[in-house]
């Protein structure tokens, strides 16, 4: 574990901070300048020669750590907040339990003390091959190939595959964003843009070193959570070979509300198993005006897999994740 | 001070907190890669990505004019290293025996092919990376199977030789197996599968190698100070009077660290020929790669038994692998032949050539893969009989080591099973798959016996009384995190009969008086006698001084006439004791020492007894199938190791062994990867182990009859028993909850996604 020398700059205002990153040809995989905010993925991938910059630009002393309640009733959630206040910020807790449930389930105490809102956004996958410079990776050096595929593929993704890249999301947070509906905040050289998560990621293609639509000199500002729908209950499930500290073999973002058994609406979203955080509004379409019973659920979970693309070690993350979610909905429909 | 067993001992046998406690959570406590000198370099070292096939060239032109390059050092330049005269006895273990950068040949992936050196970490890591290598690449064999079913033709007189296995071996013979299996009521022939797993202590290897002209000092992550000097002594081509190995603290090595890998002959060249110190501490792919792992092992077990659950044949075979040039043999069959009576038994083993890195002792080396296998065949069969597993043991318990037909030491395994599931509350086990319930989930009980081996290594120790009041008790072992510091407190502090705050340890360095190995749970029993020994002589040198110097209150008695009791001199008939540190002022010495010795009967060809400490697990586990969740929620584990010297070390010990055993039955797999041959899953995130959320509830309980054939206390060894056996209780229990019978380890998602959804 090494890294090379770089230039650190701490930036008094966004303006600088966009101008330094601005710089840089890209702001995707190869990046010469990068943002620092926890550094919990930034810092681990240049000890391993997988991020290399040439200029770090610090933004934690930026004034975008805050979390508050807007007029309209949306929660709006600085860049750098971190993930344990985040977690624990009494209006998440109670009007959104998926994402506290989500965030603290994933990395440990430690790491989530560190980690950002907006770093969280950007975690890299945990494929081994990206992470490893000895091997060939199309999303770390494009038009090396992927070892992934006849390699060690236990963990990756079954959704949104291409012949490039099969890496998945490791995020628990998106997850939860991605079921709430969460918009995304970006100030660039151009201005502001706000960005429906559903947008925010991309699939791999031929282009898996392309990971979101963030382009140079994108600085994440916030992300807002749209009020919360009344009478939703929503919850995170997460199943993973161990009792904490690993990344989901499978798991699901539910936010439900029931109304005299049937279903009125319904956001799902998945993770551990697809490229992105993976939701679709055919799953949702399937569970809502439906009655709240394992019938119901049953269908939904075999239209979240469809579509799945095993690999030769992950073709049990169809099952795994089929009853992940009729767990997670079975337990989101139960009355409180 | 005759050395008679002492009985009924005061501190040992107490629990008592980690002397050194303090200095750990202080951060005092000088662990290898602590250390640090004035112009000190750091080494990277530049691995093969490959794992079968020659280096062409060797390109160091650019890493040479990096900045802060001091070195960097490959097959062409870095000096002689010499192969070691490997033997136990002598204490020269290594496991992987060629000397780094030997040759052009790279026979696993991680093999170190270069070294750089620079002033910072960071520039030899830049340096190491821009070292540019090209091989002639072959293809690996990292194949899993090993081919255990041509073992069975393999016989002590006449047999057949396997095909692609070698040094075919006959471990153990009696009666004929073969007809009694055919012709018994009830008979079992299953093949079990442990993978490769990796030590991954959380402290990495180090060595910080320091040169002065004529010898070495090396700080190393050691388990055995005596045998690293002996063996770097002889590899860097040095009298072994000029290496000095020292390891005060360790952040464990599970077997791991027991002898010296390549890096440290590295480190220590590297010091030599740039004159400055060297620290190389090696990373977490490395620890997968280059120091020593369990092998993949398959074994194939056959019992048969009468009706009634009466044993009447036992075959053990058994194969691992091991790599290209050693022959690291897992002796899975050691507890095999005296665990049962069994009238007809044969354990065969082999060895499978891979291209992988030499494997290694890992926690409580053969027992814990071997009682994997016989003891979930026990469960299995007992299973097929419609027995309690629990009976079927109790009805096989052998009255001597049938193996070696000689009386047990001290065995109390019957007193294990039936003081474990009364207070486990077995009897309310009912046997069918999936019929315990409790909180909307389901419970699966499982059990296990476990046995592992309790010998001695010789020892030297030196016990000085000071002055001061203190006393100092030094031997060239060392404590690998276990307790070794605080029991040799106690054990002196007993001798003597003074405060275990008195007591000053020295450890962890070779210029000390020869002390054992950390390993085989041996460390414990093997310095008591010697202590004993030199208590007692540091004692006797006292009364001499008291009974002669000019300003004893003793002076002109009789040595004979004096007597050394609870820290005090005093006249045998009586009469007023004084302190040993105020005769020492009077007699204005700094203080009085003694040496004592014992000898070693690990390698004994000869032994009274068959010594080895028994035990027994029970296991509950949790199972949701709509979640695919399985968890072990509670482990009661009974050990009959002798006299426990400290329950609160010896707690932690067996607790500790358990949740490694969790890790080893649900989580550990080193994966090598075809094609590569490299261990792919080489870091904490893709090697799953057991953390704190995965620990169950734990009941230990020690069942303290002293082993007084051993020493003068009692004492057995304790660290490795914990984990022997466990596999095979969770997965036992597994099959209770689930109905899925594990064969093979780990016991996956995958696996219980196919058990049935609805116990």
């Amino acid at each position: 574990m090494r890294m090379k020398s770089f230039a650190f700059i701490r930036p008094p205002d966004s303006a600088v901070a966009i101008a330094a990153q601005a710089e840089s040809p890209t702001a995707q995989q190869g990046a010469s300048v990068r943002f620092l905010a926890g550094g919990t993925t930034l810092v681990d991938l240049m000890k391993l020669n997988v991020e290399g910059p040439d200029k770090v630009v610090d933004i934690n002393r930026l004034p975008l750590d805050q979390i508050e309640s807007l007029p309209d009733g949306c929660l709006k959630i600085g860049a750098t907040v971190r993930n344990s206040a985040l977690a624990n910020h009494p209006a998440v807790l109670r009007d959104y339990p998926v994402l506290s449930q989500a965030i603290l389930q994933g990395a440990s105490a430690q790491l989530r003390n560190r980690a950002t809102t907006a770093g969280n956004l950007l975690q890299r996958t945990r494929c081994i091959y990206f992470r490893d410079t000895a091997m060939p990776c199309n999303k770390r050096e494009p038009g090396t190939g992927c070892a992934a595929i006849h390699g060690h593929n236990r963990n990756l993704a079954i959704l949104g595959t291409s012949e490039h890249c099969i890496a998945n999301n490791p995020s628990d947070m998106c997850v939860a964003m991605a079921a709430l509906e969460a918009v995304i905040h970006v100030t660039g050289p151009k201005g502001v843009r706000a960005i429906p998560f559903a947008e925010f990621h991309l699939l791999p293609g031929e282009t898996p070193h392309q990971e979101t639509v963030i382009q140079p000199g994108d600085l994440i500002t916030h992300v807002t959570l749209p009020p919360p729908v009344p009478g939703n209950k929503s919850l995170y499930l997460k199943l993973r070979d161990r009792a904490s500290y690993e990344f989901a073999l499978a798991s699901a973002a539910v936010v439900l509300t029931v109304a005299g058994g049937r279903i009125t609406r319904a956001r799902v979203a998945m993770g551990g198993i697809g490229v992105k955080p993976w939701r679709t509004r055919e799953v949702e379409a399937a569970l809502e005006e439906q009655p709240a019973t394992e019938t119901t659920y049953q269908r939904a979970a075999e239209m979240a897999v469809q579509g799945a693309r095993p690999q030769s070690e992950n073709a049990f993350k169809i099952e795994l994740a089929k009853r992940c979610l009729i767990h997670a909905l079975k337990l989101a429909a139960q009355p409180a | 001070m005759a050395a008679e067993p002492l009985t009924s001992p005061k501190i040992v046998g107490k629990a008592r907190p980690r002397v050194d406690g303090p200095l750990k959570v202080t951060g005092r406590a000088m662990y290898s890669s602590d250390h640090h000198f004035p112009g000190m370099l750091y080494a990277v070292p530049v691995s093969a990505t490959i794992a079968n096939g020659k280096i062409e060239k060797i390109d160091t032109a650019t890493a040479e004019k990096m900045p802060g390059v001091r070195a960097i050092y490959h097959q062409g330049n870095i000096g002689k290293l010499f192969r070691v005269s490997v033997s136990f006895g002598d204490l020269s273990m290594i496991d992987e025996t060629r000397p780094p950068f030997e040759d052009d040949v790279i026979r696993y992936y991680g093999q170190y092919v270069a070294l750089a050196v620079a002033d910072t970490f960071e520039q030899a890591g830049a340096a190491a990376d821009a070292v540019k290598v090209t091989y002639r690449r072959e293809e690996p064999n990292v194949e899993r199977e090993l081919g255990v079913e041509r073992l069975a033709g393999v016989r002590k007189k006449g047999g057949s030789k396997p095909e692609h296995l070698e040094s075919p071996k006959v471990q153990s013979e009696r009666g004929d197996p073969e007809p009694a299996f055919e012709k018994a009521a009830v008979t079992l022939d299953a093949t079990y599968l442990l993978p490769a797993e990796t030590h991954n202590p959380i402290e990495l290897h180090a060595t910080v190698a320091v040169w002065d002209g004529t010898g070495f000092t090396l700080y190393d992550t050691t388990q055995a100070v005596v045998n690293a000097r002996n063996v770097l002594a002889q590899m860097l081509g040095v009298p072994k009077e000029n290496m000095r190995v020292i390891s005060k603290f360790l952040g464990s090595g599970f077997g791991g660290k027991l002898w010296p890998w390549t890096h440290c002959a590295l480190a220590a060249a590297a010091a030599r020929q740039l004159n400055l110190p060297v620290k190389l501490v090696i990373n977490r792919r490395s620890m997968f790669q280059c120091v020593g792992h369990r092998p993949l092992i398959q074994q194939r077990v056959r019992l048969s038994a009468t009706q009634e659950g009466k044993l009447t044949s036992l075959r053990h075979e058994y194969v691992n692998h091991t790599s290209m040039l050693d022959d690291y043999e897992e002796s899975c069959g050691e507890g095999t032949p005296h665990m049962y009576s069994v009238p007809n038994l044969r354990v065969t083993s082999a060895l499978a050539r891979r291209n992988v890195g030499t494997p290694t002792s890992m926690r409580g080396p053969g027992a814990v893969p071997g009682l994997y296998a016989t003891e979930s065949a026990m469960n299995e069969l007992a299973d097929l009989l419609k027995m309690d597993p629990v009976q079927l043991r109790l009805a096989n318990e052998p009255e001597i080591d049938e193996g070696t037909k000689l009386p047990f030491s001290s065995r109390h395994l019957r007193e294990c099973l039936t003081t474990g599931a009364e207070k486990f509350g077995w009897a309310r086990r009912t046997p069918a798959v999936g019929s315990m319930k409790q909180d909307g989930l389901t419970l699966g009980w499982g059990m296990a016996s476990c046995t592992w081996i309790a010998k001695r290594f010789g020892c030297t120790a030196r016990v000085e009384l000071r002055d001061d009041g203190t006393a100092a008790v030094s031997t060239a072992t060392q404590d690998i995190g276990t307790g070794t510091y605080t029991v040799l407190a106690q054990i002196t502090a007993e001798k003597l009969q003074i405060p275990v705050e008195k007591i000053e340890v020295i450890l962890g360095d070779s210029n000390l008086p020869e002390g054992p190995v950390s390993g085989g749970s041996m460390a414990t029993a093997s310095v008591i006698p010697a202590v004993m020994a030199a208590a007692g002589k540091a004692a006797e040198s006292l009364l001499g001084v008291a009974a002669k110097a000019p300003g004893s209150p003793f002076a002109g008695s009789k040595p004979d006439g004096l007597a050394f009791q609870d820290g005090k001199v005093q006249a045998k008939g009586g009469g007023e004791g004084v302190p040993f540190g105020e005769i020492l002022k009077k007699a204005k010495m700094r203080g009085v020492s003694g040496q004592g010795s014992s000898d070693g009967n690990f390698l004994d060809p000869k032994p009274q007894f068959s010594s080895h400490s028994f035990g027994a697990h029970f296991v509950e586990v949790t199972w949701q199938p709509e979640t695919v969740r399985l968890r072990i929620n509670r482990v009661l584990t009974v050990i009959d190791a002798g006299r426990i010297v400290n329950p609160l070390a010896g707690r932690n010990q067996i607790e500790g062994a358990v949740v490694m055993g969790v890790g080893m039955t649900l989580f550990e797999q080193t994966q090598y990867e075809h094609g590569t041959g490299a261990p792919i899953n080489s870091n904490l995130a893709d090697y799953i182990m057991a953390v704190n959320a995965d620990v169950p509830k734990l009941d230990v309980i020690f069942l303290d009859y002293p082993d007084l054939h051993l020493n003068e206390f009692g004492a057995r060894g304790i660290g490795e028993i914990g984990l022997a056996g466990i596999s095979a209780a969770i997965t036992s229990a597994i099959h209770h909850a689930t109905g899925f019978r594990a064969r093979k380890l780990p016991v996956t998602i995958e696996d219980l996604l196919g058990a049935p959804a609805q116990a």
